[in-house]
């Protein structure tokens, strides 16, 4: 599988984004950008040719849905697979990033290898 | 307080603490605190409402959560700086929402707030409902923490 593709991590925790980076890397994953909410994501995203999102959900200024819902309106960005990582379990939570297009959903804490199964299966649809 | 709820935020704590820092936790006997002095160096606290109204604290020790944040990260820390301060907010968040989870399969229906950070010698952990809190004390191999419950039922 593909392990040069450009990831985008999104999470207002700036150690988030360093567990993300750090299980990334376990699952050989090396060319990471990040973000720290869904505005300076935005930037980032038109600015460079990002593969893949890792969005949290809760993050002030742009939350990781309205992320999504951004992307997805977006002709030229709108085929970018998105996980949506979340502590919320709530079915509603699921149903509504689903519906917003999430390509899937992880729910807070995970593993290493939980991350990255995700992340091929996503990939491996993608074709 | 009902033992369900102790179970619940006991088990989402030490699945977060194995599952994103490889780190075992042993819980102890619960006890009553009446005072709002934390009972570790760096404490997250978290707002609860719905089935319950309250909070759910975890305050840890340093050589505890300085474990923890390294295993987290891949590297070693060696000091309360920033990261460990972010990681415990981080920590707090995802223990309520496995806790939450466990009650939500039983029926109960709880969200969270936004957890807030408190740290240094002596620091008080206040309380949604002001107290008396329930301390559940862990231990690891690194050192201890604590799950500091004030919940009441709806």
């Amino acid at each position: 599988m593909e392990k040069n593709i450009k990831i985008l991590v999104v999470d207002d925790f700036a150690t988030m984004r360093k567990v993300l980076r750090n299980l990334l890397k376990q699952g050989g994953y090396e060319n990471i950008v990040e973000a720290a909410d869904g505005i300076a994501a935005l930037q980032i995203i038109k600015n460079e040719k990002i593969d893949f999102i890792i969005s949290d959900w809760n993050m002030p200024n742009m939350s990781g849905l309205d992320l999504l819902k951004t992307v997805r309106a977006d002709k030229e960005l709108s085929d970018t697979p998105f996980l949506m990582v979340t502590a919320e379990t709530l079915p509603e939570r699921v149903i509504s990033a689903v519906k917003a297009g999430a390509s899937s959903y992880i729910t807070k804490p995970f593993t290493a290898d939980v991350l990255n199964e995700k992340i091929a299966k996503i990939m491996e649809k993608m074709g | 307080m009902d033992k369900k709820f102790i179970d619940a935020f006991v088990a989402g704590t030490a699945d977060v603490i194995k599952t994103m820092a490889f780190v075992d936790t042993k819980p102890g006997e619960p006890y009553i605190k009446k005072d709002n002095i934390a009972c570790g160096d760096v404490s997250g606290i978290i707002g609860l409402t719905g089935a319950v109204i309250g909070s759910l604290a975890l305050s840890f020790s340093e050589s505890c959560i300085l474990r923890i944040v390294s295993n987290m990260l891949g590297e070693e820390i060696t000091t309360l700086n920033e990261d460990i301060r972010d990681a415990v907010g981080e920590i707090t968040n995802m223990a309520s929402g496995g806790g939450r989870k466990i009650l939500a399969d039983g029926g109960l229906n709880i969200t969270a707030a936004i957890p807030t950070i408190v740290w240094g010698t002596n620091h008080s952990i206040m309380h949604v409902l002001g107290g008396p809190s329930i301390i559940i004390p862990c231990s690891t191999a690194d050192g201890s923490f604590v799950v500091d419950l004030c919940l009441k039922e709806k």
